[in-house]
């Protein structure tokens, strides 16, 4: 019997000990999985001339995010397949889904998917951990990058938004090339032509004038036969994508900061009392003007109100309003216009982008593939023929931009060309690069939502800037 | 005694040790996880012990989660206990309407709980959603329903009640089927009203079953994340970021991994003892609806 008990202590003992290896194993292993690293890039190991059919026969994995330009993608990947012998198998989510499907992927250490859509905000967090892979080597080498990818073609801007040193507060355009620019959008003001010409109202200059038109439009509007309009569609919902658009357009042409930077040491500016009264006025806009329920809004419903006749003016990227502008898209395409929207106190036009890039993971298994693909992708053939036969509209390309049936295509929509070349040379990413960027405008956006609920802005903005001191200084 | 007989209880814990070893491994792992300083920018961590727990414990905002938390799980799960248990009351006279009820009722638990939030999200539109257009005539159109704190609060527990009032009410519903009959026919013989029947022997013998489903809402309703997220997305401001949204935001978003299961871990620390009490408390009325029914 004694010996009975004593066998299944030992038993459970070496049960106990079995299952609490592979713990061990996990502990000793470290974290995030495998982190072997090379100093070296794999564009060295391409030489020779250079052979779009270099890689045929080999399959590139892409994410994709749900969008316009994505669908411009898919419907020409047969000419990509084609022109190198590469195939491309993508899985396409969509956006309320996709960020956190890449971000847990990545973050996992593994190579399910060479190439994938980002923005340039997502450098800041993907960069410093080592998951997106330098490109800068493969755009130097020209045994792997052919002569009429063209590189100067691109707007600087647009290039100096993907690239970084990885060091908190740096300004952009320095270090690596962690993505492409692939499509782009700026903020302007789109409008409902109906409403302003039967209300005699003019596109803002000021940002007072914008609160002012905002508020007649939702008190008038609906009198002269607009049911249900309000004044300005902008975004509320609890979300860093809240910020961005018109929100940071408008407080940089404030010549407002996010951050202050001394000596690579960040403090949060959202507090200084310049930038708690354009908050206040934001808020104050958007209570006497903007759209019922705004703290859920998204571009989804700011784009689709200016669509539907619900929104007089809309805040936000040109696509979003391109895309209800376009004929037959919505019930008020072929009414809505296009204006820079208001300058700031001394003429700053100064916009925040948003750029759809492509980038690759650092931890691809198929990097020449994927930098062949990345190279057509964000070549000028594809962009063209996608720009003029599909909706992939913003060029990130001079070439595209001046392009004559380009042209032509965007002609019909008023002021929506004029507007563009107003402000592409004003258009960059306004923020200061940081990894902590999601948290940062996340806490930003329901700081903005408090304020706009009743709360005082400068207790409300002192406590942001305070808990932000902590976690981004 | 053959070794194949000595052999045979070792090889039936098997499939529970292989399960225990399923479950602990992975919270052991994060428990694990929760003493160092891991994020993105800190692949490689250094071990800070209980700092997170620190951290997590004198943040503001940590206390402001854990009492929305506790708000919306005590409100959804009295509400829905209250409405369960009536509906279940008034479906039990087994007439052809109560069973065509019955069978309607059972349909929003058959609708995952993201997708009625998104339902009802467009259904809480102020301008286009049918709830004011309902409320129109009444002179209450204009209501911003998920726009201010309060608002936001009730109107997520208003679809959690939505969801899952059924699931109480068909647990109440089977508890009235299975209660022995001879008590109630002693106080009908007795002549014992309604009420006096309802107070003194239904709800006394009704009381595990209802307990039961209590455990559940309230101990689910604290883990809280789908309905709330998709319907407010943890706003306006702070005011519906629950401890799961905001473990979710810490971990997913924010990438800082320790730190975001500091928060799970703490959460589930709430729900254990939550449910510690409550169990222990299902005994004591077992015991009680065992000596109704006996008597």
């Amino acid at each position: 019997m004694d010996m009975h008990v004593h066998d299944r202590r030992r038993f459970l003992a070496l049960t106990a000990a079995a299952a609490a290896t592979p713990l061990l194993a996990a502990c000793g292993a470290g974290f995030g999985g495998d982190d072997n690293k090379s100093d070296g890039s794999a564009a060295d190991d391409v030489t020779g001339s250079f052979d779009w059919k270099r890689e045929k026969g080999t399959t590139v994995k892409a994410l994709l995010n749900k969008h316009p330009y994505t669908d411009a993608l898919i419907a020409d990947l047969k000419s990509f397949t084609e022109k190198t012998g590469i195939k491309v198998e993508y899985d396409v989510f969509p956006e309320d889904n996709y960020f956190d499907k890449l971000t847990v992927d990545l973050s996992s250490g593994r190579a399910s998917y060479d190439v994938f859509m980002l923005g340039a905000y997502m450098v800041w967090q993907y960069g410093p951990p080592g998951w997106l892979e330098d490109l800068g080597p493969w755009m130097r080498n020209s045994a792997a990058t052919g002569a009429e990818w063209d590189q100067a073609d691109f707007f600087p801007n647009l290039l100096q938004a993907d690239q970084w040193s990885l060091k908190a507060g740096a300004p952009l355009g320095q270090g690596g090339q962690y993505a492409l620019p692939w499509g782009w959008e700026t903020n302007v003001v789109a409008y409902n032509t109906d409403v302003f010409k039967r209300l005699g109202l003019k596109p803002a200059e000021t940002f007072d004038e914008l609160r002012e038109l905002a508020g007649t439009i939702k008190r008038k509007a609906p009198g002269a036969g607009f049911d249900g309009m309000y004044g300005i569609a902008v975004r509320g919902s609890r979300s860093w994508a809240t910020i961005h658009p018109g929100f940071m357009t408008m407080y940089a042409r404030n010549g407002l900061q996010d951050f202050t930077v001394e000596g690579g040491k960040l403090t949060p500016a959202m507090n200084t009392p310049q930038a708690v009264a354009f908050t206040e006025d934001w808020a104050g806009m958007v209570k006497q003007g903007g759209p019922p329920s705004w703290t859920s809004y998204t571009w989804y419903q700011c784009s689709s109100d200016l669509g539907a006749k619900k929104a007089g003016m809309l805040f936000d990227a040109d696509t979003a309003a391109y895309f209800q502008a376009v004929e037959g898209a919505s019930p008020a395409s072929g009414k809505i216009a296009f204006h820079p929207g208001p300058k700031g106190p001394d003429g700053s036009l100064a916009t925040n982008m948003w750029i759809w890039s492509l980038g690759m993971n650092a931890k691809s298994k198929k990097k020449s593939a994927s930098w062949l693909f990345l190279q057509w992708a964000t070549g000028k053939e594809h962009l063209l023929k996608s720009a003029i036969t599909h909706n992939h509209i913003d060029p990130v390309r001079k070439s595209i931009a001046a392009d004559g049936a380009y042209k032509d295509k965007m002609r019909h929509l008023p002021g929506f060309i004029e507007t563009f070349e107003t402000v592409v040379d004003q258009t960059k990413i306004q923020f200061t690069p940081q990894a902590q960027f999601f948290d940062a405008t996340t806490s930003w956006a329901a700081a903005l939502q408090e304020i706009y609920g009743g709360q005082g802005a400068r207790s409300v903005l002192d406590g942001l800037a305070g808990d932000l001191a902590d976690k981004v200084g | 005694m053959g070794w194949r007989l000595r052999l045979r209880p070792y090889v039936l814990i098997v499939p529970a040790l292989l399960l225990t070893c399923g479950i602990l491994y992975p919270f052991g792992l994060g428990l694990y996880y929760t003493l160092f300083d891991f994020s993105a920018s800190k692949p490689q961590p250094d071990m800070v012990r209980f700092e997170n727990y620190e951290t997590v414990f004198t943040q503001e905002a940590f206390w402001n989660s854990a009492w929305v938390t506790v708000l919306y799980a005590v409100g959804a799960a009295a509400v829905e206990t209250v409405l369960g248990v009536t509906v279940a009351l008034l479906l039990h006279r087994s007439t052809i309407v109560g069973r065509v009820l019955e069978k309607i009722l059972i349909l929003p638990l058959m609708i995952a709980p993201v997708i009625a939030a998104i339902i009802w999200k467009l259904m809480l539109q102020p301008s286009v959603g049918v709830i004011n257009y309902l409320l129109r005539p009444l002179g209450l159109g204009g209501v911003q329903w998920t726009d201010t704190p309060t608002g936001a609060l009730l109107s997520s527990i208003a679809v959690d009640v939505w969801v899952y009032t059924p699931f109480v009410a068909i647990l109440a519903l089977a508890g009235l089927r299975s209660l022995p009959t001879s008590p109630f026919e002693a106080g009908a013989v007795d002549g014992a009203g309604w009420w006096y029947t309802f107070r003194r022997l239904t709800l006394p013998m009704l009381w595990p079953y209802v307990l039961v489903a209590v455990i559940f809402r309230f101990m689910d309703s604290l883990k809280v994340f789908d309905i709330i997220y998709a319907l407010t997305e943890g706003g306006p401001g702070d005011s519906t970021v629950v401890l799961q949204i905001r473990a979710y935001l810490e971990a997913i978003r924010f990438q800082r991994y320790s730190f975001g299961i500091s928060y799970t871990i703490v959460l589930w620390a709430v729900v254990y003892l939550a449910a510690m009490v409550l169990v222990k408390h299902l005994g004591k009325i077992q015991r009680k609806a065992a000596e109704v029914a006996a008597k």
